[in-house]
């Protein structure tokens, strides 16, 4: 019975290593083609979603390095359902890779360390989760094989992985020093708010800012973006960032909830120049992926400021944010991703007229967009607000104008695009795209997405009862 | 009587635009969509003033509530009063208006209407919510249309004008959530239901900091000075019907903001901050009203106009007097109705003349007497003739205003007073230039000089229905303007209460 808890506890994990080594002996074996693979691996992750609804309960094993509850199944399963979308509309630059296998083996491996660092107990397995996730994604991005830039995004990845790897266990440290152990309930229980604690917090904080590329430590973002293929930025911009602002929630809540005082106003500060920064470096931007790159950083810092309420409703808006996130992002990118596997054009002059020649993507295009400049009906509406709503409630109202001020500069940017697709006029328009069915699917569920859930209300409230039980 | 039927009648509307083929048949369903909607506010409107005459005493009737995000204690929850039941037939009025003009739209018309239509159920959402989230979310519902609108079929600098528009009104709405999140935390129980607010009270320091928050955010909307910048470029740009629901229905979410949300949910800073409000209107109308003097293209010359008499309703909500905020709602009317009127005849003109600057026109009535005539009663409306709905509503707001005995506020009612003039200056010497004299042929690219050659024929059967449907409103109310006033009675006494009870 115990063995069958266990199992049950670790199924996210379990069935993530059965694809790894189903893909693996297909490879060996090496009479699969293509096509067959990017069927079958889409099959074997429409299951492992649907997964992800039965059995999630509480659980702590391997005395307390590895926990899992309900609000971590959710969250593992918003993961799954981005890596999903993005296996479907990266078929037609799949179907033509070399090296298939290897990819899916890599992005698995990578989705896996990130589900063992969300469900980690102790600073060990998260570091643990936290470089097998990284590793695998730097040699992703140098996927697009043909690339120089790829490879160049790929050497910026690793080296300011290892630079933020360093810098975070150099803080782990110090807090080992400090408290006298890595367990996540023993640091909790016996933090004391003394200056190596603090200074060890604020290492480990960095460490996750790299990752998050919160302002300043953002400046790898846009070069890693803009080189790596469209399937990883968007895994990158969207299962990372989620991942890794989940896990901070976790990290901060439940272990360093002693130095609330300082994550507050370390929270709200670098929040506030996040936005910012961010809104107004995506202004000028030429490249579709540096944009959404940029774009993506004010996004994580309006994710930051709910995380600033330290409230359930506060965790309740992010897990809700960025499920709208994986739907409204991953719908840009499957456009950017048809569009460049099919052209290979990926500035925002040669979307000029898009509405035009190809107006079902234009279409779908304008309302990522939308909803991701927070315009009703689209779900981002509701998520931004919600994020802004949870922020409010420690009144730190200076932080809300700020926010707030910077939705009219993300809406300048995201509107240029739209104006960009729909007014504008072009000598030489982009041919009629053809979308496969695979592709054609995922946009369907994205659109779906990003008009359903804002009314649907009752998946907030689902989140949040979840989100009681941290 | 289902209120969300008016909310979901345009939306399916705008869907089967989506659906059908040819632009013929987006048109007819669009039509057939805008006159069930103004079949079923007529419906309404009945239904409201039955319910009153026998007796219903409740502040808003036809209420609806469904819970929406149970955890931030947001509703959907409609209801209207009077003063509701007036501004959701003043968008049916301008709708049903705004698809006629447009029947000759040829650009892309499937995309034209769906965005009229969808502009219109955000309007329709607006006036009827009784929920801030809710009506803050219908409010941002109408901002992205007008942009696109602007930005694809608009003329001159249109990507200017449409990003300068969707800015400035997105900026007020920015401030305008700041403000609604202060209301919503202040006490321990947050809640978004404005008659719950409404009964409870804000505490003075909420109201002192966010008040201005408030009123500036809605007040961009509409057209409170220095903010009215949007006005002009925007309405200049913008296509004929895209103008018409900009200065008809936009500019009214402004106002209507102001006096739902901020004046009646915070009446001791509305006390505290009158003077401002009062300055600031003041200013918009003297300052719109000689802009206006200068400018050479009619749509310009509305724009100005407009930002003169939308000052009227902000002054008539900052003299916070029952008679002052009554001639405040009856000027939303009326000025929605009379400036989609004139941008409406406007429209006719430049599609015929392809110009808009006075100079370039004159003698057009004996072309186009029928163009010429809606021309002239716009004109005169604008100028405040009595028989026309202007002139009672101005009156009102003047009466009210007046009623107020601090001498500064007095001074601002004899200076808006006094802008009537520059307004018949301006006004008439339009009308004349463009209307009157001798026919000006070589700027109208005529091909001679016998006025039974042009190229064009006076208003054709679309613009005449909606410019009737307009004049009808317009006249209705200055020949009977005591409708409208005991129509929107019930809902101005209760502001007007809530004004006096919280602040002595």
């Amino acid at each position: 019975m115990e063995a069958l808890n266990m199992i049950l506890a670790m199924k996210f994990e379990i069935a993530l290593t059965l694809l790894i080594f189903i893909l693996l002996f297909l490879k060996i074996d090496g009479r699969a083609n293509n096509v067959f693979l990017i069927r079958l691996t889409n099959l074997l992750l429409v299951l492992n979603l649907a997964l992800g609804f039965f059995g999630n309960e509480t659980q702590d094993i391997f005395g307390g390095m590895f926990r899992t509850s309900p609000l971590l199944a959710i969250e593992k399963s918003v993961l799954n359902l981005a890596v999903l979308l993005i296996s479907l509309f990266s078929y037609d630059w799949l179907k033509k890779h070399r090296h298939l296998s290897e990819f899916f083996i890599l992005l698995f491996s990578s989705l896996l360390g990130f589900f063992f660092m969300l469900s980690s107990g102790n600073l060990l397995m998260f570091y643990l989760g936290l470089e097998l996730s990284t590793i695998p994604l730097t040699a992703l991005c140098n996927f697009d094989l043909e690339k120089k830039a790829s490879s160049e995004s790929a050497f910026k990845l690793i080296m300011s992985s290892a630079f933020s790897s360093a810098i975070l266990l150099f803080g782990i440290s110090l807090i080992y020093g400090a408290t006298g152990t890595i367990g996540f309930s023993e640091i909790a229980a016996s933090l004391s708010s003394s200056q190596l604690e603090v200074l060890g917090f604020v290492l480990f904080f960095t460490g996750f800012a790299f990752k998050l590329s919160i302002v300043p430590f953002h400046l790898w973002a846009a070069d890693v973006y803009e080189g790596a293929p469209v399937a990883i930025t968007a895994y990158l911009s969207v299962v990372s960032k989620g991942a890794m602002a989940f896990v901070f929630i976790t990290v901060l809540y439940a272990v360093f909830g002693k130095l609330a005082i300082t994550w507050f106003y370390m929270l709200t500060i670098s929040a506030a120049i996040t936005i910012t920064i961010g809104n107004l470096f995506a202004i000028r931007q030429q490249n579709l992926k540096r944009f959404f790159a940029f774009s993506s950083i004010a996004q994580v810092g309006y994710i930051l400021i709910a995380i600033s309420s330290a409230t359930q409703i506060g965790v309740a808006s992010v897990v809700y944010f960025i499920l709208i996130y994986v739907f409204t992002n991953l719908a840009a990118f499957a456009i950017i991703s048809v569009i460049s596997s099919q052209t290979g054009k990926e500035t925002v002059n040669d979307y000029k007229g898009l509405y035009a020649s190809n107006p079902g993507l234009a279409l779908v295009m304008a309302l990522a967009l939308f909803s991701l400049a927070g315009i009703p009906p689209m779900a981002g509406f509701f998520g931004k607000l919600f994020l802004l709503t949870s922020g409010a409630q420690t009144g730190s109202w200076w932080l809300i104008i700020i926010a707030s001020l910077n939705l009219v500069i993300s809406l300048y940017y995201y509107l240029r695009i739209v104006i960009v697709m729909f007014a504008d006029r072009n000598s030489e328009p982009l041919e009629k795209i053809k979308l496969t069915s695979t592709v054609f699917a995922s946009l369907c569920l994205c659109v779906a997405g990003i008009l359903i859930l804002g009314f649907a209300g009752r998946t907030f409230d689902v989140i949040l009862q979840y989100a009681a039980k941290l | 009587m289902n209120l969300s039927l008016l909310i979901l009648l345009p939306v399916l509307t705008s869907l089967a635009i989506l659906v059908v083929r040819d632009a013929k048949q987006v048109r007819v369903v669009a039509l057939l969509g805008s006159l069930l909607q103004l079949a079923l506010v007529g419906w309404l409107t009945l239904a409201y003033v039955n319910a009153r005459n026998a007796g219903a005493a409740a502040q808003f009737l036809f209420e609806q509530r469904t819970v929406w995000f149970s955890a931030f204690n947001i509703q959907y929850y409609v209801g209207v009063d009077g003063i509701s039941v007036a501004m959701i037939g003043l968008t049916a009025l301008v709708v049903l208006a705004g698809v006629l003009v447009s029947w000759k739209v040829e650009k892309m018309t499937k995309e034209y209407f769906f965005l009229l239509l969808f502009l219109a159920a955000g309007a329709y959402g607006f006036f009827m919510s009784l929920d801030l989230f809710v009506m803050f979310f219908f409010l941002e519902v109408a901002v992205i249309p007008k942009f696109l609108l602007i930005a694809i079929w608009g003329s001159g600098r249109k990507e200017y004008s449409a990003n300068k528009l969707a800015l400035m009104l997105m900026g007020g709405s920015a401030l305008v959530f700041v403000g609604l999140l202060a209301i919503f935390f202040y006490n321990s129980s947050p809640t978004f239901d404005l008659v719950a607010l409404s009964q409870s009270h804000i505490p003075l320091a909420v109201q002192h900091k966010f008040f201005p928050l408030l009123f500036l955010g809605f007040g961009v909307f509409g057209a409170l000075f220095p903010f009215h910048t949007w006005v002009p470029d925007g309405h200049s740009s913008a296509p004929t019907a895209a103008s018409m629901f900009l200065a008809g229905i936009s500019m009214k979410l402004g106002g209507y903001g102001c006096l739902r949300v901020a004046t009646y949910l915070m009446p001791e800073a509305a006390h505290e901050y009158q003077w401002i409000i009062i300055l600031l209107s003041a200013i918009a109308i003297l300052y719109g009203a000689f802009a206006t003097m200068m400018q050479t293209d009619l749509k310009y010359i509305n724009a100005y106009s407009s930002v003169s008499h939308c000052g009227f309703v902000l002054l008539g909500i900052g003299m916070l007097s029952k008679t002052a905020i009554t001639g405040a709602v009856m000027q939303m009317v009326s000025h929605g109705l009379m400036t989609a009127l004139f941008f409406a005849a406007i429209g006719m003109l430049y599609e015929r003349t392809h110009t808009r600057i006075v100079a370039q026109m004159g003698g057009l009535l004996k072309i186009t007497p029928f163009i010429g005539t809606v021309f002239f009663i716009a004109g005169l409306c604008s100028l405040g003739l009595p028989g026309l709905s202007a002139f009672p509503a101005e009156m009102t707001v003047f009466m009210g205003s007046w009623q107020n005995p601090d001498r500064w506020y007095r001074l601002a009612t004899i200076a808006a007073c006094a802008s009537i003039v520059v307004t018949a200056v301006y006004i008439l010497r339009a009308l004349g230039a463009v209307m009157w004299g001798e026919l000006r042929i070589a700027d109208l690219g005529l091909r001679n000089e016998n006025a039974n050659e042009v190229s064009f024929g006076d208003a054709e059967w679309n613009e005449k229905l909606a410019a009737v449907i307009l004049i009808a409103g317009i006249v209705l109310i200055g020949v009977a303007p005591f409708l409208l006033q005991k129509l929107v009675d019930g809902g101005v006494q209760e502001i007007a209460q809530q004004l006096t009870r919280m602040a002595f």
